[in-house]
């Protein structure tokens, strides 16, 4: 069987816009969620979200680039560039017919949707919208393909290209669906991940009727509460990350860095609700036990769980319930986190972001902390690792995901058996 | 004691073969595969001036319609509400390809089911309201509907909980090449056990908004005759035309079907080649070498030679360029005159309804012996001079390659076999 290696890692996230920045920030248990600065928030629910200071250039985007694409395409293209680069990858010097490109995205091109929307209707007056001012890219906004063919077009890889698109759980089934392909020998080399940039009035709008969303917006920093019993709902956030999949020997064989490999990843639909969850989390503990099973992992061998804790009342109860359902008493053993509680929740994005905090918890050995959490809730009863980052060996690290549509993924990265006994 | 999940271990096996069971179309030309079958034989053009909204301010005014669709007839009042016309469609392409596949999952082991789809664009009118709503009357006005019913996993998430089908669930995004990728991953996830996954997709692109943002891609036709505006591979290519709908196609694997006795096996889904040109942000590439290499791989990994390929349903993008690649692409993989269609002259594209429709069409004239025509093709641009079936002809249909692309330099081929 053919197994996918984590050669290369890069993130574009709020509160530090690059590898090392965010794994600072979620190390820190320092919070950054503030008043969203973007838009005037006035008049909505949740007027907070954990918005990235992004500068595209810097991130090394032409001019050309920072044109045409939308804010989540930017991030991509630039969590994409460090990752290569943090594998020692020479896009001139390998298979480019071999290498793929997988990614995520929940609302794809939402913000020039929207800012182009506003023009070409007057604000909302015209349903019959003025298409002479349209702006010349606008097209790429409608189809979230963009994401996967601009970072194909940046790198050259002519092999599959790919958008998952599967609500939140889009950044785990993002670098989930590329090591499949490295499994079925559809590709040598994956850019796989995710990106996300959803704090724009509609998608913050969205959230509102359905009470999703934090409305602590007096308390932007402490909003984000996740397994903490005065959780009131997620805080929006926006992010990339993107992970460098090879296959395995190759890898070796080139004598890459290899911060571990994809030892399982499964998904599941609960088939209940599009955003109801079911309190027993049955549909994820499959997912996990799935995931496990594929890489012989027994629950003794998890170091380290990165929850989805998106700090919504039922998602929150619904996960610590599938993680005891998966792992037993294990459970209770295990360190668990929820960088969510300081990056926020960039939907479609998180999965990917939270897969590199995995692949960095491993290469580091250090677990990440929750922070604001304050106060038990009877029904979160783990170790969600509160406030401070623990230091601790991880050689396997399970990450997990829910989404609106019913979906629940599950993955695990870890360190590769050859390699486990000059860890750290 | 190693802990294992109660339904199974995704992992691949290589003797699980997926085939085709089933179809759901709701299609410009017909609503169910019968009718819509029959109007593909005929080559009846469904394109006409658009109906949904009224286009006279916009310089595209043509589109692919589904005439006479009622979201009522195949779902409740609470769904419709709920979701845009391109999950109603997708709804009720879903329990036609169920009734056609005579499968009812009431009952069945929920996990050993999926639903695996491709979206182009999402819930576009649904969206243009709840957009319409914000900006035009404030926040407090958002439904609460449009955070399910705009996003491109609505269709897969809905088909799921309507039919309780809790195995691994996908959703691809590659504009018009995703319903291949859609049928391939199913395949990906038939090998990892899963039995029966409901895939293929629809599309809803006919809105002012929608129509807006595709103007923008330099691609649609601007000719408002429908019998002249998409004639792809034709000296007088001027682009495409749009249309709605698509087909849900039913993905299982060889054994369950035969084990459940399943009415029929269509055809099996033995290659698949994807490729990206990574040529250009916006500019249509006349260089088909990834589309070809996209198609020797899909011949490779099902074993087939070119010679034993019986017809090819082309991408047929409309657009000069992209003729020619697609034409020396296939000129230079068959070597022959290999019989070359699109049936897709007659609906327009449908994005990521359109190569399910071909696959349907494909499965259907291996079933009857007769490939649909291509229309509006007469005077094959310098080339482009590929033998198109231009009426319906009967012919022994064994094995047929489908080629899809997308705009942003995806290209992707599909090798489907009769059984």
């Amino acid at each position: 069987m053919r197994r996918s290696a984590v050669t290369g890692v890069g993130v574009v996230a709020p509160g530090g816009v690059n590898r090392e920045a965010f794994w600072d920030r979620i190390t820190s248990g320092k919070t950054a969620t503030r008043k969203i600065t973007f838009f005037d928030p006035e008049g909505f629910r949740s007027q907070i979200a954990a918005e990235a200071d992004f500068d595209p250039t810097e991130a090394g985007l032409d001019d050309q680039e920072v044109n045409r694409m939308d804010r989540y395409v930017q991030f991509a293209v630039a969590a994409a560039i460090e990752a290569v680069n943090d594998a020692g990858l020479d896009v001139e010097q390998v298979d480019r017919e071999r290498m793929a490109v997988t990614l995520g995205s929940a609302v794809g091109g939402t913000m020039v949707l929207e800012r182009d929307y506003v023009v070409v209707s007057n604000h909302g007056q015209k349903w019959l919208v003025d298409h002479e001012y349209a702006s010349p890219f606008l097209y790429q906004a409608l189809v979230p393909s963009t994401l996967a063919s601009e970072v194909a077009l940046r790198f050259g890889a002519q092999g599959p290209s790919v958008v998952v698109s599967t609500g939140c759980t889009s950044g785990i089934d993002g670098i989930g669906y590329g090591h499949q392909l490295i499994q079925d020998g559809e590709a040598d080399i994956v850019i796989a991940g995710a990106s996300e940039t959803g704090i724009s009035p509609i998608s913050m709008a969205c959230f509102d009727p359905i009470k999703a969303t934090s409305r602590r917006n007096d308390d932007a920093e402490h909003a984000s509460r996740p397994f903490d019993r005065d959780r009131d709902g997620f805080v929006m956030g926006e992010g990339s990350a993107v992970l460098i999949l090879e296959e395995f020997e190759a890898a070796q064989a080139r004598g890459a860095h290899i911060y571990c490999e994809v030892a399982g990843y499964a998904n599941r639909g609960n088939a209940y609700h599009m955003t109801g969850l079911r309190p027993d989390g049955a549909e994820m503990a499959e997912a996990i036990l799935d995931a496990m099973s594929q890489g012989g992992i027994e629950p003794e061998d998890i170091d380290y769980i990165n929850a989805h804790g998106s700090g919504t009342k039922q998602n929150d109860r619904h996960e610590t319930a599938a993680y005891k359902r998966a792992l037993g008493d294990q459970a209770y053993k295990i360190p668990i986190s929820s960088i969510k509680s300081m990056i926020g929740h960039s939907l479609g994005g998180i999965g990917a972001v939270e897969m590199a905090a995995c692949a960095l918890a491993i290469d580091r050995g250090v677990v990440p902390p929750t922070a604001n959490w304050e106060n038990p809730d009877p029904e979160c009863d783990l170790d969600y690792t509160p406030n401070e980052a623990k230091r601790k060996q991880v050689d396997a690290a399970l990450s997990t995901g829910s989404g609106f549509g019913g979906f629940q993924s599950a993955m695990i990265l870890a360190r590769p058996k050859e390699l486990q006994e000059v860890g750290i | 004691m190693a802990l294992k999940p109660e339904s199974f271990t995704s992992l691949p096996d290589a003797d699980r073969r997926a085939v085709i069971t089933g179809i759901g179309v709701v299609a410009p030309g017909g609503i169910g595969n019968d009718a819509w079958w029959k109007a593909a034989k005929a080559g009846k053009n469904a394109i006409r001036r658009i109906t949904r909204f009224d286009p006279s301010q916009y310089p595209a005014q043509l589109a692919g319609e589904v005439d006479g669709f009622d979201a009522a007839d195949y779902i409740d009042q609470r769904m419709i509400v709920q979701t845009d016309h391109w999950t109603h469609m997708a709804l009720a392409a879903t329990q036609l390809a169920l009734d056609d596949a005579k499968f009812d999952p009431e009952g069945k082991d929920p996990y050993s089911m999926s639903v695996i789809t491709a979206s182009g664009s999402g819930g576009n009118e649904f969206g243009q309201k709840e957009i319409e709503n914000l900006w035009g009357k404030g926040p407090l006005f958002v439904g609460a509907y449009q955070s399910i019913a705009w996003f491109y996993a609505a269709t897969t998430g809905q088909i799921a909980i309507k039919y309780g089908m809790k195995g691994p669930c996908g959703v691809v995004c590659q504009e018009g090449a995703g319903g291949l990728e859609a049928l391939w991953h199913s395949r990906r996830n038939i090998i990892r056990n899963v039995d029966f996954v409901i895939s293929g997709g629809t599309e809803a692109p006919i809105g002012p908004y929608a129509l807006t943002c595709q103007l923008t891609n330099g691609r649609l036709s601007l000719e408002n005759e429908p019998e002249a505006a998409y004639r792809p591979f034709d000296e007088r290519a001027n682009g495409y035309v749009m249309g709605e709908g698509g087909a849900i196609v039913i993905v299982e694997e060889a054994g369950h079907a035969k084990k459940r006795k399943a009415p029929q096996v269509y055809a099996e889904i033995l290659g698949y080649g994807a490729t990206n040109d990574a040529f250009h942000a916006k500019r249509v590439s006349d260089d088909g070498s990834q589309l070809e290499r996209a198609m020797k791989m899909a011949l490779e990994r099902a074993g087939v030679g070119a010679d034993d390929v019986d017809a090819v349903f082309a991408d047929a993008a409309g657009v000069p360029e992209a003729d020619r690649a697609e034409a020396d692409a296939i000129k230079k993989v068959f070597g022959r005159p290999v019989p070359v269609t699109a049936p897709k002259t007659a609906t327009g594209r449908l994005y990521g309804g359109g190569a399910p429709l071909d696959v349907a069409a494909a499965v259907f004239a291996m079933r009857d012996g007769v490939l649909p025509p291509t229309i509006n093709v007469d005077k094959p641009a310098e080339g482009c001079d590929l033998a198109f079936v231009t009426k319906a002809t009967e012919a022994e249909v064994g094995t047929v390659l489908v080629n899809a692309r997308g705009f942003g330099g995806f290209n992707s081929s599909l090798v489907l076999r009769k059984p």
